[in-house]
């Protein structure tokens, strides 16, 4: 499916925040964390990962640390703040108001179709 | 056969690094983050099945456009598209250079400070009733530049037997201005306080060459050093403006003065020590920021050329000559110290293979006209040189004028040549880089010849 471009950047920061809130992790992992849960159809460029990571972490959201990786490369991972669980959660309400909002209307006019009105 | 591979793969991921690398707006510490990403991927892919040089192509292409992935960090790091200066080497090894470097310059600036300090410990005070200004104008540069001239020695390495030469021309100079019976207040005094700055620059660019004297490329370095060397003297001389003017407000709000320690101390030890830290900074930021010279130079010329093309025609136009007054000369010295500065910073920032363009012909506009209003000037005083005599300022001001008139003469020469073809860039550059002994000669004539052949007057 084709999801719009304003929807995958505003959707990006609280993804890599909900990802993030399950533990420590690095680029490419959460890259693929996200084509894992959305079953592969969130595509995002890969690169435009690390502008919103880094965007985090200059908020204060995220924190970053070079560490090696299992091959030995220079890797760098993020770990979310306690400001970001908090950014996390004030994101997750904002999400669900829009999504029940959208739902009330998508619904209430589904009903009104099928009433034949 | 699979190492070869691998070769190439690592190859393309560094041809891949360094273009990165190139964009202002993603750091070392970005490029790193995105190749350890894009390894993921290639191994990720090759696990699928793909060979190396497709795993490498797919990853790339997943990792998305460049333009549009360096304009989303420019837009996440605006400040980077500022080019920082000093406070952020590009790395590690080169941050403990940096950090020597600075404490040197940092260490010579307090030095110089000290030096110019140092006399009043033997009773020459600078102010006060007692001051002895012709001491300290003879004697100025001699505080300072020997220290600049160490600096680039240390910088550039240099030999023992060239360390030797180079401290030549500074005793020389400190035998000169200290031993010679001055007239007080004389004019031969007064010329040789102005002079010996110069002389002692052009010294101060024999260590800034590593003493290879004959070096063009080195000698076209010393000019645009100057050049930087200049404007950034000028902004800390106005930083340092602001500072003591704050300095006596806020010591007056409290009832205090401190005009005395001001003058007695932070502007001196500040005029001789922002001479070693804009040096300093010059030195450190060549190659991360863009000249200004040549930026000033751009803005200029084409407004001097207006100027001096308004006042020929307005002169032609109303009939009126140059008014032939005393301080006339020195101020077409002036003139033509400028129109040559000009010339210099164009040149000094142009690619020589380029073609001729617009603004060489502007260039070439400039110094005609220079040169035509330096010559009626000329004429003016000439007819009436007999009767202010030659005294020390007269020749001192007509031997500046020829010096400066038979470089722009010739530079006006090379570059008709050049404008028309029958030239190259390279000749222009080096006639004005071979020129510089010839400013030196004359400073060091004005300095060492002049009181003796005027009785010191």
């Amino acid at each position: 499916m084709n999801i719009s471009k304003d929807l995958v950047a505003a959707s990006a920061a609280p993804l890599v925040l909900a990802i993030l809130s399950e533990g420590e992790s690095y680029g490419y992992a959460i890259r693929k964390r996200v084509a894992e849960l959305s079953g592969g159809e969130l595509e995002w460029t890969d690169g435009m990962l690390y502008p919103v990571l880094h965007r985090l972490e200059r908020n204060g959201y995220v924190e970053a640390r070079w560490d090696s990786s299992k091959a030995g490369r220079r890797r760098k991972y993020y770990r979310l703040t306690g400001l970001g669980s908090a950014e996390l959660e004030s994101q997750q309400r904002q999400w669900r108001l829009v999504d029940s909002t959208l739902r009330g209307v998508w619904f209430t006019s589904l009903d009104w179709a099928r009433q034949g009105v | 056969m699979a190492k070869t591979a691998n070769e190439m793969l690592e190859q393309r991921i560094g041809e891949w690094r360094a273009y990165l690398r190139r964009r202002q707006a993603i750091h070392a510490g970005d490029v790193d983050e995105l190749e350890d990403h894009l390894r993921d991927q290639i191994s990720a892919l090759g696990d699928a099945g793909l060979a190396d040089d497709e795993a490498f192509l797919v990853a790339v292409k997943r990792l998305g456009d460049l333009d549009s992935l360096s304009r989303e960090f420019a837009r996440e790091y605006s400040e980077r598209l500022w080019k920082q200066l000093v406070v952020s080497p590009v790395s590690e090894k080169s941050a403990s250079k940096a950090g020597t470097e600075a404490i040197v310059a940092v260490g010579l600036a307090i030095a110089a400070a000290l030096a110019i300090k140092l006399p009043e410990l033997f009773g020459i005070s600078l102010q006060g009733a007692a001051a002895d200004g012709a001491f300290y104008a003879r004697n100025f540069s001699l505080f300072v530049l020997p220290l600049l001239a160490g600096y680039f020695a240390w910088k550039r390495t240099l030999g023992p037997v060239k360390r030797y030469w180079l401290a030549v021309p500074f005793v020389a100079a400190a035998v000169i201005v200290n031993i010679l019976p001055f007239e007080t207040g004389g004019h031969t005094e007064v010329l040789a306080a102005l002079h010996l700055p110069i002389a002692l620059w052009l010294a101060v660019g024999y260590a800034y060459v590593g003493g290879r004297r004959r070096d063009h490329d080195r000698r076209m370095n010393f000019i645009r050093f100057s050049g930087e060397w200049f404007i950034y003297y000028a902004l800390i001389a106005l930083g340092g403006g602001v500072l003591m003017g704050f300095t006596m407000f806020i010591f007056q709000a409290i009832n205090l003065d401190a005009e005395s320690f001001v003058e007695s101390w932070v502007l001196p030890c500040g005029v001789v020590g922002a001479v070693l830290i804009s040096a300093w900074l010059v030195e450190a930021k060549q190659s991360v920021i863009e000249n200004m010279a040549p930026v000033l130079t751009r803005l200029f010329t084409p407004l001097f050329t207006a100027v001096l093309l308004v006042f020929l025609m307005t002169m032609i136009w109303t009939g009126s000559g140059i008014n032939v007054e005393r301080e006339v000369l020195i101020g077409f010295d002036l003139l033509l110290v400028l129109v040559l500065g000009l010339l210099l910073y164009s040149i000094s920032a142009r690619d020589p293979q380029a073609p001729a363009g617009v603004f060489d012909a502007l260039q070439l506009v400039l110094v005609m006209c220079a040169l035509l209003v330096d010559v009626l000037a000329l004429w003016a005083i000439a007819a009436r040189i007999s009767e202010f005599g030659f005294s020390p300022n007269k020749v001192a001001a007509l031997g500046e004028n020829i010096v400066l008139l038979v470089n722009l003469g010739w530079s006006a020469a090379l570059y008709a040549r050049f404008l028309t073809g029958r030239g190259s860039f390279a000749s222009l550059e080096r006639w004005q880089t071979g020129y510089l002994p010839v400013y030196a000669v004359w400073a060091w004539i004005v300095v060492a010849l002049f009181p003796v052949v005027f009785g010191y007057a």
